[in-house]
C-alpha cells in the first residue's frame, strides 16, 4: 500500500485526529501480520473477488464449449475439470470467504465490539485460504490435470477413477476446512462474548443473527467434510473400502456423508445473504423490519431442518421408500420458514416510503429470483418428480437461482450498501444501476432457459448435447458471456471507491439505515469502539 | 454482560499466523506429493511440521507472556473458553463422520450386500456366497481377517483412560486448593497413564497386523477400526503432549494460580473429551 494512498484515507477521515490508537501499520506487515478486523475483512473480500473471477472464467470455458453441440474447444476430460473446479472455487473460494469477510468488517461494528474476539487466529484463518487455493489450482497444471469428479466428488469417480490430483484436492479441502472452522469460531465467540453492554440478543441486527447460526452450521459440518475427504484419501491411496462394495462399504455411503455436510453447506451460503437483505430492505423502505422475532425463529428452524433433509440429493440412489418419503416431507417443510422470510421482506416494503438505490434494486431482485429458486427446489423435493429432474439442467437452474441470484446478489447488494462505510465515498449510482440492469437481464438469459432444457432432458456435466437443445444453449451462452462482462462493471465501481473517486459519504450514508455501524464516521476509523458504545433503542 | 468495563486486549501485529499458514501449506502440499510417491513430499512435510512447531512455541509463548503480564481481562478469558469449547465441538463432529461410516457399514451396507431389505438381487448377482456378519471377518471379495476381541488390551486401556480422567480431576482439585504436591503427582500420573495407553495401543496394532491379519485394508471392519482408533490415538498423543507442556509450565516456570489456570483447564477439557470418545469407541468398535 502506497504512502500517498494511506494519506488519503487519513485525510478523508476527520473524526479521529486526536487518536493515537488509530495509527495504522504500513506496507507489507500491515497486510501479512495484521490483527485488525477491517484489514482482514478487506483481505477476505479481495481474495473472494479474485476467486469469483477465477471461477467465472472457468464458467466461460464451459459456456463456450456448450455454445454449439459437438466438441469445439476443450476435450471432455478438461470440460469435467472445469465444471469441478468452477464449483469448488465458487463455493469455497468466492461465496464463503465473502461472507466471512463481510462478517469481519460488519459484525464488530454492529455489536459495538473493539475487534474480533481472537484477532491473531483471524489472520491465520484468512491466510490459509490463498494457501488452500494455491494447492487446488496448481493441479490444473499437473500431469493428468485437476480433479474432474464434480464439486460433489462422488465415489468411485473420486477414488477408483480419479488421478493424482485427488490427494492435492483432499489436502486443499482440509486447509479450507480449518480456515472456515476457525473463522466461524471467531465470529460466534465475538458475538457471544463481545457485545456492547445493552446489546441484548433481541437487539442484534439480523445479519449478526444469521451469522451466529451460519457459524454454528460451519463448525458442525466442516469437520464432517474433513472426514469424508479423508475417507476418499484412504480409499484411493491406502486400500480402504469405505466406498467400495467389494470390501463391505458402499459408494452410496459417500453420498450420505457428503450430503450430511452438503445440505447444511448450501444454507451456510444463503443465511448470511438473508441477513444482508434483512438489513437493506428496512433501510430503503424506511420502516422497521416486519416480524423480527419470526425472522430469528425462521433462521433457526431452517438451520435445524437442514440437518435432516440431506438425502433429497439422493432420491435416485435406490433408498428404501420410507427414507424417500421422510426426506421428501422434511425438505418440503423447509419451504415454510423460507416462506416466512420472503413474506416478511415483502411486508416490510408494504406501504414503505421506498427509494430504489442500487443496494435496494439488488435486494428486490434477490427476493424475486431467490423465490424462483426456492420454488424449483420444491419441485425437486417431490420424489417422483425428482426421478425425472435428477442430474439434468433443471437442477443446475435451481441451484444457480439460489446461489447466483440468491447468495451472490445478496453479497453484491451488501457491498453497495456498505462500501461507503468502508471507503468513505459513495459509489457511482449511475454505474451501479447500469451494473444492476445488465446483471439482471443477463443472469435470467443465462439461467432461466436452463429450466426448459433440463425439463426436456438435457443432462448436466456433459460437454456435448442432442441437437434439439442447440438454440437454447446458444442463447444461454450469450447470457453467460454478458453476465461475465457485466461483473467487470462491478469491479470498476468497487475500484473507483477504493481509489476514493466519488462523493464523500456521511456517517449515516443512508437516510433510513439504523444500527451502530452508521453512527461511526465513514470511512470507519481503523479501530472502532475501544470503549463500548451506549445502546439505546430496539433493533 | 458484565457491568464494569475492562479493556479488551487486541494484540498488535503478529507474524505467527502467517507462519502457521505457510506451515500448513507445506504440510498439505508435501503430504499430497508423498502419497503420490514423489520424493519431495516427505521433505516438504517435515519442513512444514518444523515450522508448525516453531509457530506453536512462538504463538503460545506470546499468549502466555501477555497473560502473565496481566493484559487479559475476564472477558478475554471467556473468549478463550468459548473458543476451546467450539473447537472441541468441531472435533466431536469429526469423529461423528467416522462413527457414521461405522454405523452405516454395519447396519446398512453389509446387510444389504447379503440381500437384506429388497436387495435380494444385489446378493444374488454380485457375491452370492457373501454372508453378512459383524465384525466383518470375510469381505464380499473374500479378504479374511480375525476380529479384535474386547477383553484384554482394549478393556485394560478403557480402565487406564477412565483412571486418567479421575487422576486429572484430582490434579485439578490440587490446583484449586493450592496443593502443589497433589497437583504435581496426579498430573504426572495422568500423563504416565496416557502414555501407557498409547504404548498398549501400539502393541495392539502390532498384534492386529501380525497375528490377527487385521489390517487397514481388510475391508470395512478394518477400515473403521483403524481410522477410528487411529484418529483417537492421535488425539490422545496430542492431549498427552498438551498435558506435558502444562506440567512443565507448572514445574519449571511456576505458572498458574488457583484462580487463573485456563491453560490447565483447556488441556483437561481436551483430555476428558478424548476419554469420552474412547468410551464410545470401546462400546461400538470393540464390544458390540
Ligand atoms: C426451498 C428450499 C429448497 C429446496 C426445497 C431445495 C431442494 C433441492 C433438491 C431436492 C435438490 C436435489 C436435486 C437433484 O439433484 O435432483 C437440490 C439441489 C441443490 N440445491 Fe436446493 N433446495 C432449496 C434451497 C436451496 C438453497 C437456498 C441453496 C443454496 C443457496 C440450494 C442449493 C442447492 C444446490 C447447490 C443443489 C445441487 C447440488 C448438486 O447436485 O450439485 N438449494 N435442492
Ligand atoms: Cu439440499
Amino acid at each position: 500500500m502506497s504512502q500517498e494512498h494511506s494519506q488519503s484515507i487519513e485525510s478523508a477521515n476527520t473524526h479521529h485526529a486526536d487518536d493515537a490508537h488509530d495509527h495504522k501499520p504500513q506496507g507489507f506487515s500491515r497486510w501479512f501480520y495484521t490483527t485488525n478486523h477491517k484489514d482482514i475483512g478487506t483481505l477476505y473480500l479481495l481474495f473472494a473477488l479474485l476467486m469469483l473471477f477465477t471461477g467465472g472464467s472457468m464458467a466461460m470455458v464451459i459456456r463456450a464449449e456448450l455454445f454449439q453441440p459437438g466438441l469445439q474447444f476443450v476435450d471432455p476430460h478438461f470440460f469435467n475439470q472445469m465444471t469441478t473446479v468452477h464449483g469448488l472455487v465458487m463455493v469455497f473460494g468466492a461465496i464463503m470467504p465473502t461472507f466471512v469477510g463481510l462478517a469481519n468488517w460488519m459484525v464488530p461494528m454492529m455489536i459495538g465490539a473493539p475487534d474480533m474476539a481472537l484477532p491473531r487466529m483471524n489472520n491465520w484463518s484468512f491466510w490459509l485460504l490463498p494457501c488452500a487455493f494455491t494447492i487446488l489450482l496448481s493441479t490444473l497444471f499437473m500431469e493428468g490435470g485437476a480433479p474432474a469428479a464434480g464439486w460433489t466428488f462422488y465415489a468411485p469417480l473420486s477414488t477408483t477413477y480419479s488421478n493424482d490430483s485427488t490427494a492435492f484436492f483432499v489436502f486443499a479441502v482440509h486447509l479450507m476446512g480449518i480456515s472456515s472452522i476457525m473463522g466461524a469460531m471467531n465470529i460466534i465467540v465475538t458475538i457471544f462474548n463481545l457485545r456492547a453492554p445493552g446489546m441484548t440478543w433481541m437487539k442484534l441486527p439480523l445479519f449478526v443473527w444469521t451469522w451466529i447460526i451460519t457459524a454454528f452450521l460451519l463448525i458442525a459440518v466442516m469437520p464432517v467434510l474433513a472426514g469424508v475427504v479423508t475417507m476418499v484419501l484412504t480409499d484411493k491411496y491406502f486400500g480402504t473400502s469405505f466406498f467400495n462394495a467389494a470390501g463391505g462399504g458402499d459408494p452410496v455411503m459417500f453420498q450420505h456423508i457428503f450430503w450430511f455436510f452438503g445440505h447444511p453447506e448450501v444454507y451456510i451460503m444463503i443465511l448470511p445473504a438473508f441477513g444482508i437483505i434483512s438489513s437493506i430492505v428496512p433501510a430503503f423502505a424506511r420502516k422497521p423490519l416486519f416480524g423480527y422475532e419470526s425472522m430469528v425463529i425462521a433462521t433457526a428452524s431452517i438451520a435445524f431442518l437442514s440437518f435432516i433433509v440431506w438425502a433429497h440429493h439422493m432420491f435416485t440412489t435406490g433408498m428404501p421408500v420410507a427414507a424417500e418419503l421422510f426426506f421428501m416431507y422434511t425438505t418440503m417443510l423447509i419451504a415454510v420458514p423460507t416462506g416466512v422470510k420472503v413474506f416478511n421482506w415483502v411486508a416490510t416494503m408494504w406501504r414503505g416510503a421506498m427509494t430504489f438505490e442500487t443496494p435496494m434494486m439488488f435486494a428486490i431482485a434477490f427476493i424475486v429470483l431467490f423465490t424462483i429458486g426456492g420454488l424449483s427446489g420444491l419441485m425437486l423435493a417431490i420424489t417422483p418428480a425428482d426421478f425425472q429432474y435428477q442430474d439434468t439442467y433443471f437442477v443446475v437452474a435451481h441451484f444457480h437461482y439460489v446461489l447466483v441470484t440468491g447468495a451472490l446478489f445478496g453479497i453484491i447488494a451488501g457491498v453497495y450498501f456498505w462500501i461507503p462505510k468502508w471507503t468513505g465515498v459513495m459509489y457511482s449510482e449511475r454505474l451501479g444501476q447500469c451494473h444492476f440492469w445488465c446483471s439482471l437481464i443477463s443472469v435470467n438469459m443465462l439461467f432461466f432457459p436452463m429450466h426448459f432444457v433440463g425439463l426436456a432432458g438435457m443432462p448436466r456435466r456433459i460437454p456435448d448435447y442432442a441437437l434439439q437443445f442447440a438454440d437454447m444453449n446458444a442463447f444461454i451462452s450469450i447470457g453467460g458471456f454478458l453476465f461475465g462482462l457485466s461483473q467487470l462493471l462491478f469491479v470498476w465501481v468497487v475500484f473507483r471507491c477504493i481509489r476514493r473517486k466519488g462523493e464523500k459519504a456521511t456517517a449515516q450514508v443512508w437516510e433510513g439505515a439504523e444500527g451502530l455501524e452508521w453512527q461511526v464516521p465513514s470511512p470507519a476509523p481503523y479501530h472502532t469502539f475501544q470503549t463500548p458504545p451506549e445502546i439505546k433503542s430496539g433493533h | 454482560m458484565s457491568a464494569g468495563y475492562q479493556h479488551y486486549y487486541v494484540p498488535h501485529q503478529s507474524h505467527w499466523p502467517i507462519v502457521g499458514a505457510i506451515a500448513l501449506f507445506l504440510m498439505g502440499f508435501g503430504a499430497a506429493h508423498w502419497v503420490n510417491d514423489d520424493f519431495i513430499g516427505p521433505i516438504l512435510l517435515t519442513i512444514g511440521f518444523g515450522m508448525l512447531l516453531l509457530m506453536l512455541f512462538g504463538w503460545f509463548g506470546n499468549v502466555i507472556e501477555e497473560s502473565m503480564s496481566g493484559l487479559y481481562s475476564e472477558q478475554m478469558d471467556h473468549s478463550f473458553r468459548q473458543g476451546m469449547s467450539w473447537f472441541i465441538f468441531s472435533e466431536i463432529m469429526f469423529f461423528a463422520a467416522f462413527f457414521g461410516a461405522l454405523f452405516y457399514a454395519r447396519m446398512i451396507s453389509v446387510p444389504w450386500l447379503d440381500g437384506a431389505g429388497d436387495n435380494a438381487m444385489t446378493a444374488a448377482v454380485l457375491w452370492p456366497n457373501f454372508e453378512a456378519i459383524w465384525p466383518l471377518i470375510k469381505t464380499p471379495a473374500g479378504v479374511e481377517t480375525q476380529a479384535m476381541p474386547w477383553e484384554g488390551i482394549p478393556l485394560i486401556n478403557t480402565l487406564i483412560l477412565l483412571a486418567s480422567s479421575v487422576t486429572l480431576q484430582f490434579a485439578h482439585m490440587g490446583i484449586e486448593q493450592q496443593k502443589p504436591a497433589q497437583l504435581g503427582f496426579f498430573l504426572m500420573l495422568t500423563i504416565i497413564l496416557g502414555f501407557c495407553f498409547l504404548a498398549l495401543q501400539g502393541y495392539e496394532y502390532v498384534h492386529a497386523y501380525e497375528e490377527l491379519g487385521l489390517r487397514l485394508d481388510s475391508g470395512v471392519y478394518g477400515n473403521t477400526f483403524f481410522l477410528l482408533t487411529g484418529f483417537h490415538g492421535m488425539h490422545v498423543t496430542l492431549g498427552a503432549i498438551f498435558l506435558t507442556v502444562i506440567f512443565l509450565r507448572i514445574a519449571v516456570k511456576g505458572h498458574f494460580t488457583s484462580e487463573k489456570h485456563f491453560g490447565f483447564q483447556a488441556a483437561a477439557w481436551y483430555w476428558h473429551f478424548v476419554d469420552v470418545v474412547w468410551l464410545n469407541l470401546f462400546v461400538f468398535v470393540y464390544v458390540l
